[in-house]
Formats: structure tokens, C-alpha cells, sequence
């Protein structure tokens, strides 16, 4: 395995002049490997969308170096590295720039200057790995939030890009529409094993990352898996952050005197423990 | 304020080849004080009832009265300002409107727009942010410099400086984060209680409505299909998935587990506190039987 993305002791301010403002962002360091899904959750304002526009060389760090595929990120290659990585931001309207689905699938292949058919080949196959494939001449008005979604994932995937960033790219949906993209991200990564960056407040969604990486007030608070981070309980919700459900109800259930045998992070999970613990027999 | 919608359609660009029908025939009455929800999947016409609500829109046919304003459709409408004024919205993203150099002249524009002395607009901004969790040094500061939580809670305080008998809000958490998001809503709950408001929540959360709502009104493809309260409206799983909704997690849980138990239990639960105190309570009956 090699990482794809690596930012080492990384600092950044948007008012260098100023030094009585906090920095955006101190000393993180963080490295995705290929193949992996990091989830990056903390507060509004904790530094999570200024990493996103590090890593895709809207800004740069004053301190510390953004790596992409093992190059420092620069102005002289931040065009190959932005085509390395594929963003698909929250709101599914600004970021719809063709008149169909197919056009725009294609927008950024027809900048990248692909070729006209490998650009037909490349849009059919990103529409059919998002389930899109029959709305090629939709019109965007036309198309649920989830589906718009979806058609920005599949512009992202044209250009085979070696890591998607989702920007908080579920928080605008409707609770279908958020299920409908998490279940397509799910299954390319099974399919294509394609490397997944995701931002966002969405516990659900954390919960399905392999590592998490927790920002408080621009600082790596904490990095480890999803049980090992919502281990910290009480910790996450003084910092603005929630317990996914399965725990919070868990703890509710617990104080209420009601018995558990473990601590069950899925909902399933918490349905069986209840049940042995207080309902059979 | 009540509000009534009778036999209400509307349709964008009517009489033209772009005509587009957004609302069938949407009867809907939300009682003064009340806390009604609006759920529907995206495109169902909730946010062109929400546009009704303070005469944004009017309708083509049928008509919504709001206090004792009737708005009929085909009939000139002369004084629309104390709609205006009564009915405050809270739009999606409300920090997008925020335009003025401090947070003071943002606060008190609408008032003095509607005449309210500047001293006294002042007095009330100061309230406001104090209210809305702000410390009042921001009054001063550009509503551009403070972070998009904050910036909410100004907007917010700039609806509320208005003094609105109605406040309705369309998806006024999107964005936040899960602490941002509970103290807006607990903010908003409170609000409606303390000044005795008609709030109208327009969402895609179905906890949120579960929660906090006293009615619900489901919308979908631009009719108004079932209307009752949370625990009506969620304890019937079968129809909502036919308007592609879901119930809170909370009520699939209870589902889940008494399916797995082979009985029900005497309640519906519609939050997760609620259902812990539930079981609790129905184990300890169940010792003190055996």
C-alpha cells in the first residue's frame, strides 16, 4: 500500500498579517493510504473544508507540505494533482454545469481534452458505476438531489482519479438521497477499490470509514478507527459532535437502568444485545 | 395567528407553454401557536407552501388566509406589509442574505424599514443576540467576519427583530454541525413556547419533526396527502414509504426490537429519551409482577 495523500505538520492562517487570529489549521499531520475510506468529522469551524482546499491547492500552508501521490503539492503540478483527485461538494446546485446529465459528465474530460470517444466511453461507464446510465439527456431540474449527487460523482470518476473527496457532499439531501450516494460510494469502493477522503457531520457516514480523523479548533484531536473514536463518548459531544445512534441510545438505556452486556455501535446490534439482556426468556 | 389554506393550487407561469403545476388542491390549517411541521420528499411543493405562507407567491386557485387576511386567487391584493411583517421566514441558508457592515444595521433594517424608532431598534438588536447566544461584542463586528454558525444566529435575530406573530422555518439546520444543530432547534422550541409563536418547520429530518412538531402535514407530488400528529402520522410505516419517506430511527428501533420480541409495546415512541424512560419503566413492572 502507498498513500495517496499525506499532509506533514501542516499550518495554515487566512490572516498571516494578523496574528491575534487563530490558524485555520496547526501542525496536522495525516496520511490516506491507497484504497482506504478516512472520514474527517469535528465541529463547524474545527478546520475540516480548509483541509479539502489544501489538499486541492485552493490555498496553500504557510507551515508543513501537502502531498499528493508522493509529490509536494505546487503551483507547477497542482493541475495533475487536481486531476488525481475528484471533489464532489455539498450542494448538489452548484455544481451542475452541464444541460444533461451527459454533458455534464463530460465537462471536465472535454477540458482535459479527451478524445470524442473515449469521452462517450468514459461518461457511459462513470453514469453506469453511479446507476445514472439512463438519464443520460435528463435535465438537471429534473433529477432528485441524491441523483444530482450521484451525477457529480460520476464527473469526478471520468476522469479516474485516484481519490474522491467528499465535501459534506450528503448534508443538503433528503434522507433517501443521503442513502442512495453512501450506498454507491460503498459499492465502488468494493468494486474499484477507489480511495475515499469524506468531510463530514453525518455519523452514519463516519461510521462506514475504515480511520477517522477528529479536528478540533484546527488541531488533529484524535485519529483511529470508528469504534475507537466513538469510544470517547461524553469527549465527542462536549466538542459539537453527537454519538451515532446505536451508542447514544445505548447510554440513554443505561442510565435508565435498563441492562446491556456490551456496547453495541450498530443499530442491530443494539436491538440483539437488548433483547438477551432483558427480553428473552 | 391561524392560517388557513383552502383548495389551493398554484402553478408557475400559468397561461403560458411553461406552465408548471406545483400545488393540487392543499387544504391545510395550522392553528394559531401550534408547531406544524411540513415533510415531504425534494419536489414535493413544500417550499412553494412555505412561499405562500407570507403572499411570496399567490395562488392560482383557491385561496390561504393567514390572520384575518384572506388571499384569494384572481383578486388584487392591496396591503400585503402586515403579512409581511406577522409572518416571519427563516430561508434555507439565512447567512446568504446578511448585507449590511455590522451586525447592529443588519439586526434593526427590517424594523426601521417598518418604521420602528432607531433607538429603540438598537435596544431590541442588543436583546436579540443575547438571545440567539451571540455575546453582544459582535454587534459591531461585519456579519463577514464571524464564522457561518454565528452568522445563522444573526440572520435569525434579524427575522425575530420583526416581531412575527408566525416564524417559519425551511431546513434551518443544513450545514450545521450536531451541536449547532440541537441549540437551533432547542432555540427556535423555546422561542415558540415563551412568546407563544405559530411555528412552522419545514424539514427533512423526521426526528426533528417527531420531536418538536404538535401536527405534521405530509406533502407529495404537490398535494397535501395526511396530516395528524407525530405519533399518528409515524406509527403507520407502510404509507410514508409510499411517499418515499422513512420514520425516525428511534420508531424502526422499537419496530426492530418487537418484531424480535413477538409483542408491542403500550407506546410509540418519538424519542430516544422517551423510549429509554419506556423500557425502563415496562421491565420494572414486569419484576414487580413476578
Amino acid at each position: 500500500m502507498r498513500a495517496i495523500l499525506t499532509l506533514n505538520n501542516v499550518t495554515f492562517t487566512y490572516a498571516p498579517e494578523d496574528s491575534s487570529i487563530k490558524n485555520a489549521i496547526e501542525d496536522v499531520s495525516f496520511s490516506v493510504q491507497e484504497g482506504e475510506w478516512i472520514a474527517i468529522v469535528g465541529h463547524n469551524g474545527s478546520g475540516k473544508s480548509t483541509i479539502a482546499r489544501l489538499i486541492n491547492g485552493l490555498i496553500f500552508p504557510q507551515n508543513g507540505t501537502v502531498e499528493v501521490i508522493g509529490e509536494p503539492l505546487n503551483e507547477d503540478n497542482l493541475w495533475n494533482s487536481r486531476s488525481q483527485i475528484g471533489m464532489v461538494f455539498q450542494n448538489p446546485d452548484n455544481q451542475f454545469v452541464g444541460a444533461t446529465v451527459q454533458d455534464d459528465v463530460a465537462f471536465a474530460l472535454e477540458n482535459n481534452g479527451v478524445p470524442h470517444d473515449e469521452m462517450v466511453k468514459r461518461v457511459r461507464e462513470a453514469l453506469k458505476q453511479v446507476n445514472m446510465d439512463s438519464f443520460l439527456n435528463h435535465e438537471p431540474s429534473h433529477l432528485s438531489g441524491g441523483q444530482k449527487q450521484r451525477v457529480a460523482i460520476a464527473g469526478a470518476l471520468a476522469l479516474q482519479p485516484r481519490m474522491l473527496i467528499l465535501d459534506e457532499a450528503t448534508s443538503m439531501l433528503d434522507p433517501q438521497g443521503r442513502q442512495e450516494v453512501l450506498s454507491i460510494v460503498r459499492e465502488l469502493r468494493e468494486k474499484t477499490g477507489l480511495t475515499v477522503l469524506s468531510i463530514t457531520h453525518d455519523l452514519e457516514e463516519a461510521m462506514m470509514a475504515d480511520r477517522l480523523l477528529f479536528m478540533n479548533g484546527g488541531k488533529k484531536f484524535a485519529e483511529g478507527t470508528p469504534s475507537e473514536i466513538f469510544a470517547m463518548g461524553d469527549q465527542l459531544v462536549k466538542l459539537g459532535l453527537d454519538l451515532p445512534f446505536a451508542l447514544k441510545l445505548g447510554k440513554l438505556l443505561q442510565i435508565n437502568g435498563v441492562n446491556l452486556s456490551g456496547e453495541p455501535m450498530t443499530e442491530e446490534e443494539l436491538v440483539n444485545d437488548l433483547w438477551i439482556s432483558n427480553f428473552k426468556n | 395567528m391561524d392560517i388557513k389554506l383552502q383548495k389551493l393550487s398554484f402553478a408557475y407561469a400559468p397561461g403560458t407553454p411553461f406552465e408548471k403545476r406545483a400545488l393540487f388542491d392543499v387544504d391545510l390549517a395550522i392553528a394559531s401557536g401550534s408547531y406544524q411541521a411540513i415533510i415531504g420528499h425534494t419536489g414535493s411543493g413544500k417550499s412553494t407552501i412555505l412561499q405562500h405562507l407570507n403572499a411570496l407567491l399567490k395562488p392560482t386557485e383557491g385561496s390561504i388566509q393567514i390572520g384575518d387576511k384572506v388571499i384569494t386567487a384572481g383578486k388584487k391584493e392591496k396591503d400585503l406589509r402586515p403579512i409581511r411583517q406577522k409572518v416571519g421566514i427563516v430561508f434555507q441558508f439565512p447567512e446568504h442574505q446578511l448585507f449590511e457592515e455590522t451586525v447592529l444595521k443588519d439586526i434593526i433594517f427590517g424594523p426601521m424599514n417598518f418604521g420602528v424608532p432607531e433607538e429603540e431598534a438598537m435596544e431590541n438588536a442588543r436583546d436579540l443576540v443575547k438571545l440567539v447566544g451571540l455575546p453582544e461584542a459582535v454587534l459591531e463586528k461585519s456579519p463577514f467576519d464571524l464564522s457561518g454558525g454565528q452568522m445563522r444566529r444573526v440572520a435569525i435575530a434579524g427575522v425575530l427583530a420583526m416581531e412575527p406573530d408566525v416564524i417559519v422555518l425551511d431546513e434551518p439546520t443544513a450545514g450545521l454541525d450536531p451541536r449547532g444543530r440541537k441549540e437551533i432547534m432547542d432555540l427556535f422550541y423555546q422561542l415558540h413556547q415563551k412568546r407563544n409563536l405559530t411555528t412552522i418547520l419545514v424539514t427533512h429530518s423526521m426526528e426533528d419533526a417527531a420531536r418538536y412538531a404538535d401536527q405534521i402535514a405530509i406533502m407529495h407530488e404537490g398535494r397535501c396527502v395526511l396530516t395528524g400528529t407525530p405519533r399518528e402520522i409515524f406509527s403507520d410505516i407502510e404509507t410514508l414509504s409510499n411517499y418515499r419517506l422513512e420514520v425516525p430511527q428511534i420508531i424502526h428501533f422499537q419496530k426492530q426490537l418487537e418484531q424480535k420480541a413477538g409483542f408491542s409495546f403500550p407506546k410509540l415512541c418519538l424519542t430516544e429519551e422517551e423510549f429509554a424512560s419506556m423500557i425502563s419503566e415496562w421491565l420494572q413492572e414486569r419484576r414487580n409482577q413476578s
